[in-house]
Order: structure tokens, then sequence, then C-alpha cells
């Protein structure tokens, strides 16, 4: 399939984001600047103030003389890139390939996205007269090949619309500013009196690269689509996406809820179709206002069960705000595995129902409260107790063996809590202790049971352990550390 | 005359516990949980399983000692395999000495939330959950309506709900099966042996429907409980 591509131009981007804002300054000469070698220059202009011969690179002094009534604003460095992400976020609704194009123009693949609003010249047409409305005027060209769209797009005064393989005869009758070269390269064309593409487009390539350099040669040749040129997308798709778009944008719950239904049944079944199941999947919404909300899910284990996975949006469905409406949501399952062969689980007799079910629990209350805060633990190699149990949440992971030869508290505290204690002699278990002022009677203990530190750790870090019985029968795990200070870190049953 | 009216009264009280939601426990179905003389208190003098049990505790050392208890207990209910879920506000507990009483810590998936009144939203989600063996819940406040609730979910469900109310100064009236509650006692070694013995509690069960309460020294030994006959106890016998 021929590839096709669109490049937009915002003529005028921070005059017409300006009067977007403050619709009082529409109809009046405008400019940004930027401070220069302690001048301001005239860095953006609007069409108004280019009636008056402002150019770029002119000091702001200047323009306001030739100007009378121009409004002069600063220019925020990068505030063009911020305006441009926004608006490629906005083009996803026609074509997931979205580039951007600094300074001002955004570069979209819309290989086999044009039907969508019936035709090209319908969907170019669409896109146009969309931000004509919000009012940012803007050109846009379409053709085979990324330079081809971009040269019409700019330089072109009819035929938007290349047709497919008509980029020669596009191209010829342009300037060579259409090309996307630099100024120096501009410059020795101009003087050797190349005014159009057509003067050159026929020379070979050898006799170009010997008097402009190997990059007029390729500028010419990616436009006419001889030279591989490719576009970097914004969002890297995701190969399992699934897209609602809606005629009359949305804004009830119970709307909401049937269109994400469908969304998330369609994917499944897709998903069902190739043996995968979800392990993460991420629901973007557009509202017709030109901003966007995402939901986040994560799962357990692969699913493809749409009553599941949307009952784990639905518990975030408060998040959403549909504004003045939702014209289109985005699913995209970022995360994908071999689902588990259902039946074949049947046959080997494993419990393969039991613990999909808890794995469906576990989502769902991760939804609530939050992966963080769900723990399995698996022995891990370390001395201090505190260390002894690494956490996973990952229900398949096996265990290796936990130790059971030393006697552990049930109970532990973090951080263990200070104790008074007494010990007659010296590496003895003490004679009693005072806990938040409950004095306790030892009547009989084990130890010490020394615990010390790794030694990339703490240096000479340790603690000698005793497990201690007061007169009453009640069971404490004390310690003492190296300093000599007592510490009770917790109870025995 | 007389044993038809018995017969009716017992008829009446296996339909009221059927209508409140109770299974009734049939002897030799279950996992026997080697509880010897504590399984006389119960109908059908077996450990009921399915039920909500209620465990009250003043202090974290019988907290410690009512974990110990529940440990022992729950290696019977995940002998086959299965998840507990251990839902809590304000956890201690530490998962590696759970293997001394014969559960695999990695067995049981702990659940800490932020904010007290998620535990019993975790615990009714996952005592709705069949593919559970058991569900523990550290909660501190459990009103009637609440138990309720588990209770209905419970039925549906028939997963086995242990509540562990740590520090509750009021302790309302529940719907809850049996309340226990488990003091740490002395150990005792064979005389002349210094340190300290196996864990030994004193076991009180202070409501059971349809049962007897009662009260039991009970030893952990062996990875298995071991009953204890007190000196009045013996005497009793003896006498």
């Amino acid at each position: 399939m021929p590839k096709r591509f669109v490049s937009i131009w915002f003529r005028y981007l921070l005059t017409d984001w300006k009067v977007f804002r403050e619709h009082s300054l529409s109809g009046l000469p405008l400019a940004f600047t930027q401070p220069d070698h302690g001048r301001m220059l005239i860095c953006a202009s609007n069409s108004m103030a280019e009636q008056f011969g402002l150019r770029h690179g002119m000091t702001a002094a200047d323009a306001k003389v030739i100007a009378p009534g121009l409004r002069l604003f600063e220019e925020k460095s990068g505030h063009n890139l911020i305006l441009l992400q926004h608006f490629a976020e906005w083009f996803l609704r026609y074509t997931p390939l979205v580039m951007l194009d600094p300074p001002d123009g955004l570069l979209l693949d819309v290989t086999g996205c044009t039907h969508l609003k019936g035709d090209e010249t319908a969907y170019l047409l669409d896109m146009v007269s969309r931000l004509n409305d919000m009012g940012y005027t803007v050109r846009a060209g379409m053709a085979d090949t990324i330079g081809c769209a971009w040269a019409v797009a700019h330089c072109a005064t009819t035929g938007f619309i290349v047709p497919p393989g008509g980029q020669r005869i596009a191209i010829a009758a342009l300037p060579p500013v259409a090309l996307r070269l630099s100024s120096d390269i501009l410059l020795k064309l101009n003087q050797l009196g190349f005014y159009s593409v057509s003067d050159f487009i026929h020379m070979p390539k050898s006799v170009l690269r010997r008097r402009f350099g190997n990059s007029i040669v390729l500028r010419l040749y990616q436009a006419l689509g001889q030279e591989p040129e490719f576009l970097l997308p914004l969002i890297e798709p995701v190969p399992y996406s699934e897209r609602y778009p809606i005629l009359e944008p949305i804004r009830t719950r119970e709307a909401i809820e049937i269109a994400v239904h469908e969304l998330i049944d369609t994917l499944c079944k897709r998903l069902y179709a190739e043996g995968l199941g979800m392990r993460a999947a991420t629901l973007t919404y557009l509202r017709v206002d030109g901003k966007s909300g995402q939901l986040h899910i994560g799962t357990n284990h692969p699913s493809q069960r749409t009553d599941h996975v949307f009952k784990l949006f639905q518990q975030n469905f408060e998040q959403i705000a549909p504004a003045l409406g939702i014209e289109l949501f985005i699913l995209d399952a970022t995360k994908t595995e071999p689902a588990i062969d259902k039946q074949s689980l049947l046959w080997s007799g494993k419990s393969g129902t039991q613990s999909e079910m808890v794995a469906e629990l576990l989502d769902n209350i991760a939804a609530r409260i939050g992966a963080s805060n769900i723990h399995r633990y698996l022995p891990a190699e370390h001395y201090l107790p505190e260390k002894i149990a690494q956490n996973t949440i990952d229900l398949n992971a096996q265990a290796a063996d936990w130790r059971s030869d030393k006697p552990r508290p049930l109970q532990l505290l973090d951080p263990p809590e200070a104790i008074e204690a007494m010990a007659l002699t010296p590496d003895y278990p003490p004679k009693q202790f005072i806990h938040r002022k409950e004095r306790h009677i030892i009547a009989n203990a084990d130890g010490p049971e020394r615990i010390e530190c790794e030694w990339w750790e703490q240096p000479d870090g340790y603690r000698d352990y005793f497990n201690v019985e007061d007169e009453e029968g009640r069971r404490y795990w004390i310690y003492a550390n190296a300093d000599k200070y007592w510490f009770l870190h917790g109870y025995f049953p | 005359m007389q044993a038809t009216k018995q017969e009716i009264i017992d008829k009446l009280r296996q339909d009221i516990s059927a209508w409140e939601g109770f299974r009734p426990q049939v002897p030799g179905e279950g996992e026997s949980f080697g509880l010897g003389p504590m399984e006389q208190s119960f109908q059908g003098r077996v450990f009921p399983t399915g039920v909500l049990h209620e465990f009250i505790s003043t202090g974290p050392e019988e907290t410690a000692a009512i974990g110990g208890f529940l440990a022992g207990l729950m290696q019977v209910l995940l002998k086959d395999g299965g998840i507990c879920i251990w839902a809590s506000f304000s956890r201690r507990i530490y998962p590696p000495a759970l293997k001394r009483f014969g559960i695999n810590p990695d067995r049981i998936v702990f659940i800490d939330v932020q904010r007290e009144k998620d535990v019993l939203w975790v615990t009714e989600e996952a005592l709705k959950c069949k593919g559970i063996a058991a569900v523990i819940c550290e909660t501190r406040q459990l009103n009637f309506q609440e138990s309720q609730r588990l209770q209905l979910t419970i039925e549906q469900s028939q997963v086995t709900g242990f509540i562990l109310r740590k520090g509750a100064k009021l302790v309302p009236n529940t719907v809850c099966l049996t309340r226990w509650t488990v003091r740490p006692l002395k150990t005792q070694l064979r005389p002349g042996l210094p340190g300290v013995g196996h864990p030994r509690w004193q076991i009180e069960l202070i409501r059971v429907k349809n049962g007897r309460p009662g009260s039991w020294t009970v030893e952990w030994k062996n990875k298995g409980f071991k009953f204890i006959e007190t000196r009045k106890e013996l005497l009793q016998r003896y006498a």
C-alpha cells in the first residue's frame, strides 16, 4: 500500500494562540519578541502585522515605528513546542502516527486513515476547517512522501493534495525553499539563477552533489520518494489498540460505560483470538474541547475477560471528567502475555480457575487501594530479621524453603522499641525489663542468638537476641545491640 | 410424646440455623483440625468452616498468641493448596515465623490498607472469592451490621473468615459463630531444664452458637495442638 503523509503548517502559531486565549486581540497587529544581545527582536507576528512590513529578526523598536498600534508580547522559549505537542495529541483522533516538525509544523502518517472522513479531500478539509474554527491559520499538504507534503504545504498556491506518484510534477513548480534546505544553499541557488525546482530537478546527482553538497540531493530524492525518510511517531503505537469514535459526544456515566464496555469487548475478542491476555492497559479519552485524560489498570495474570477488565476500569470512572463531552476512546493493551489455555488446565487437573479467581480478586483490590499495599513474601538470603522476607506480588513465583530452625516472633515491632533492662552478668539474659512503664520479671530465657549485619551493610553491627518469658507467661524477643542498649523486637505466640 | 416434643425442638433448631445461613457440619466431612476435646463444643463435633470466627485481643502478647492458634488452624485449611488473604490496617505479623506453625508464608497474601475502613471492604471482597481458603481480617471495630454483611457474603461462598479484633474498647454483639480469646501461658519444660518451652496458651471459647463454651490449655508441639489437662481436670477425672 503506498504511504500517504500530511504536513501541517501553522502559519501564525504563537499569535493565533494569543488571540485564542484573548479574543479582544483579534484583528490587531500582534508580534512576539525575544531578547537577543540586549535587544528585543521580533520572532513571530501575525498577518496584520506583516501587512506593515514586519519581518522576523527586526528589532522591536523599529517594528513599533512602522506598525502603529502593534501589540508586543514576550515569547517564552520552547512555548511553540508545547503548543505543537498539544496539537500532536489532538491529531491522534485522525491518525495514530504524529511527529512534531519544529518550529511550527506537524507531520502525520495518514496511510489508510483517510476513508474515516470519506476521501482524502474531505479528510484534509475536516482537519483544516476545524483548526480554522479554533482560529488557527494552517496550511496542509498531502503527498506520498514527507518531503513533498511539506513542500506543497509551505510553498504551493494550489494542488495541496498531490495524487499518488505525482511528486515530480508537484515540486517542479515550487521554489527551492520547498526542499527544506539550509539558507546558504538557498542563497547559492538564488545567485546561480535557480528560482524553481524544475531548473535543477533533471540534473544528474553527481553534478548537484559537487556543486551544493549532499543535502540537496538527499532532500530532493526524499521528496521524490527515491530516498527513504522515516517518521518518528510522538507516541509509540501499541500493537493491541482499539478505538471507539463517537458521533455525538457523550457525557453521562451510562453512555461512557456502554462505550468502554464495547471497546474492551472488541479488544478482548481480538486478544482471545490470538491467545493473549492483557497485563496492563490504558484507556485514553479525547474530549471535544481538545483535552484528554487517561486511566491505567494492571492485572495480576493475563486477562481477556471483558467483565473483569471493565470492572477494573469501572472503579476509577470517577476520575473521568467528560466536561462538554467525549468524542473518542482509545484502549491500548500496553502489556500482553500469552494467556493460559483453560482447557488444557482442565485436563492437567490443576486448579487454574481458582488461581484465576484469586488473581482477579487481587486486581480488584489493587485497583481500589493500590498494588503497593498487596504483599506476598518469599524467603530472602539475609540474616537481619527485618530483611528476611522479600516482597513480591507475582502469584506464580515459587518460594524456596523457609527456615524454621530458629524460633522467630509472630509479631515484629518495626522499628524495635527501646526498653530498660538489667543483666546481672554480661552476655546473660536480663533479670527484668521495663517496656512502656510496665515491669516484666523474666522467668525463663533462651539465648543469646547473635545476629550480625552483612559487613557491607554496617560494619560490626550485631545484636544478641534473647527469647524471654515473664512471670505471667508472656513471651518476648529482646536484644542488646553492640552498644549494650536493649530493645524489644517482637512478641512470641 | 415427650420424645416427639424433643424431636420437634431439635428439628426447629436445625431449621433456624439453616435459615440463619449456617450449613450443618457433617461429622467426618471436613479435615480434622486435631482439636481433640475442643471439637466437642461444636455442633456436629467438627470445627466449623465456612463461617465467621471472632478473636478478641487486648494486647500485642495476646495478638501474637491468637496468631499462633490461627496459624495452627490455617495449616489444615491450606493443606490442599490455596491462598489465604490477611487484611489488616496496622500489621505487625512477621511472615517467616509462620513456618513454625506449619504454613508456608508465601501462601498468604497480605493486604495492608492505608485507611482503616478499607479493611472491611477488602475482607468482604476476599470472602466473595470462592478460590480463597480463608480470610483473616485484623480490625478494631466491627459492628452488628458489618458482621451481618460479612455473614451474608460467606453464605454464598463458604469461605472461612477469621476476625481478629485488636484493642477493641467495646465488643458489641455480632453474628459471628464463635468468639474466642487466647492468652499466653507460662511454658513448662521438664523439671530442671532451663529455657523457654513450647508455646502454650489458654484458649477460651466465650461464645458459640449451638454449642458449649469452654476453656482449654493447649500447647503447640510437633506441628500440632496438644491439650494439657489442668490439675483440676485431672482431679475431677480421678476423683
